[in-house]
């Protein structure tokens, strides 16, 4: 387990891995927003927290085609599923290293983004509360998503159109939380849902990627 | 450890292509699969490995006994031959990698990146995951595939030493590996007649 941990990580820092490109890509929309909406910064400051939740959902979208498309194209996910790693095991693993690969660098790059945008000085906090609990899941259920589409031939955009819907629960409280923070209001209700849809996916979701990806594998 | 089939049969796309399948394995001998493209050897491998359910019959041996290796190698590009293997190693629970290097000559490029190999050096870094994984039963799929004869006299001795130690092998291959322990088994005269619509088969049109 640790050891798949491991090779994920080193092939996404490696050159070709696409550490990073999730990043750069946020950073392009944050910059872009100003120009289409204009350098308003009371304007700015009210949709940022929306606008950053935004940037972090559609970077994190990115690089989903990676999680197992890689491995099924050279052929380590078949041998991956006749080794004795527990098939629920290998795609938490995958879950797991894409997220620290793309989450956790979204959310801790999110505060200087939010400096772009001109956030509220009490919502950085807040912010960077909101990815760090609700990134996970768009890992997860991205990961979900590409054992769906695994083995078929770009199926990239297929994998956005399923994967989509399935986020809106997380962008919508996740912005909320992020929104309310930054106006200092009452923060609990969103924190706990964005929690519990988290929690909820982490624990379900890897026995039906696992499922699914048995099915595809036949 | 005994590999049986009892019955067998298998579908590729949903179409039967082999079937009443009879064969069994014991420790210490390797079981030649014979039979023209497209014949269902690979399908058939791809069953006894686990990775696909049979239409009928059973294969009687427990998944955690068999190491597969398929067409391709599932090899990293951007992982060194050492960095390869030792994955494997450690997904195994194996410690040991240098036997597994030295039985397929790749001491010489332990530090270089599988991507840069050459078709032939890659294959002998697959072949010599199968050394690590510490499994009795190699379940091999055109193992020989661009090898030279050196490197084909190489495997052939890895299997006589794998089958020496109690192992055994079922191999999908078209060319004569020179092993007295070997059977040929001809998959030609299984292929499957051709069948009314399978009940229970509704769900191949959503695939």
């Amino acid at each position: 387990m640790i050891s798949l941990l491991i090779r994920d990580l080193k092939l996404a820092f490696r050159a070709g891995g696409g550490f990073g490109l999730g990043l750069a890509f946020f950073l392009i929309v944050t910059v872009l927003v100003p120009f289409g909406v204009g350098p308003n910064s009371v304007l700015l400051s009210k949709i940022a927290p929306g606008i950053l939740w935004l940037g972090a959902l559609l970077a994190c979208l990115l690089s989903l085609d990676r999680i197992l498309a890689l491995d099924w194209e050279d052929g380590s996910l078949d041998l991956l599923a006749t080794s004795p790693l527990p098939l629920e095991g290998v795609v938490t693993i995958k879950s797991l290293a894409h997220w620290l690969t793309t989450g956790l660098p979204l959310t801790l790059a999110a505060p200087l983004f939010g400096l772009l945008l001109s956030l509220p000085e009490g919502g950085y906090l807040w912010l960077v509360l909101s990815l760090m609990v609700g990134t996970p899941a768009l890992s997860v259920i991205g990961t979900f998503g590409a054992a769906l589409t695994v083995g078929i031939k770009r199926g990239g955009l297929l994998l956005s159109l399923l994967v989509l819907p399935l986020y809106v629960p997380t962008l919508i409280f996740g912005a909320e939380l992020a929104r309310r923070g930054a106006e200092g209001l009452a923060t609990t209700t969103p924190l706990l849902m964005l929690a519990g849809i988290t929690f909820g996916v982490i624990a379900l979701l890897p026995f039906a990627s696992a499922l699914v990806l048995r099915v595809n594998l036949r | 450890m005994i590999l049986s089939v009892q019955d067998l049969t298998i579908t590729r796309g949903g179409i039967p292509v082999l079937e009443g399948l009879n064969f069994a394995l014991e420790p210490g001998r390797a079981l030649v699969l014979r039979g023209p493209n497209g014949v269902g050897k690979t399908t058939l491998l791809r069953t006894v490995a686990g990775l696909q359910p049979p239409l009928e019959g059973r294969v009687d041996c427990p998944p955690e006994t068999i190491a597969y290796a398929a067409h391709s190698d599932g090899l990293k590009a951007m992982l060194s031959v050492t960095e390869n293997l030792r994955f494997w190693a450690d997904v195994f629970g194996q410690k040991d990698i240098s036997a597994a290097i030295s039985a397929f000559d790749l001491e010489a490029l332990a530090d270089r990146m599988a991507g840069t190999l050459s078709a032939g050096q890659k294959r002998r870094l697959g072949l010599a995951r199968l050394l690590v994984t510490g499994r009795p039963i190699w379940v091999l799929d055109e193992p020989t595939v661009s090898l030279d004869t050196a490197s084909v006299q190489m495997f052939a001795e890895a299997v006589r030493a794998h089958l020496k130690g109690g192992g055994s092998a079922l191999i999908a291959t078209h060319i004569d590996l020179g092993l007295e322990e070997a059977d040929v088994f001809d998959v030609g005269p299984f292929r499957a007649k051709p069948r009314a619509a399978q009940a229970g088969a509704f769900d191949e049109g959503f695939l």
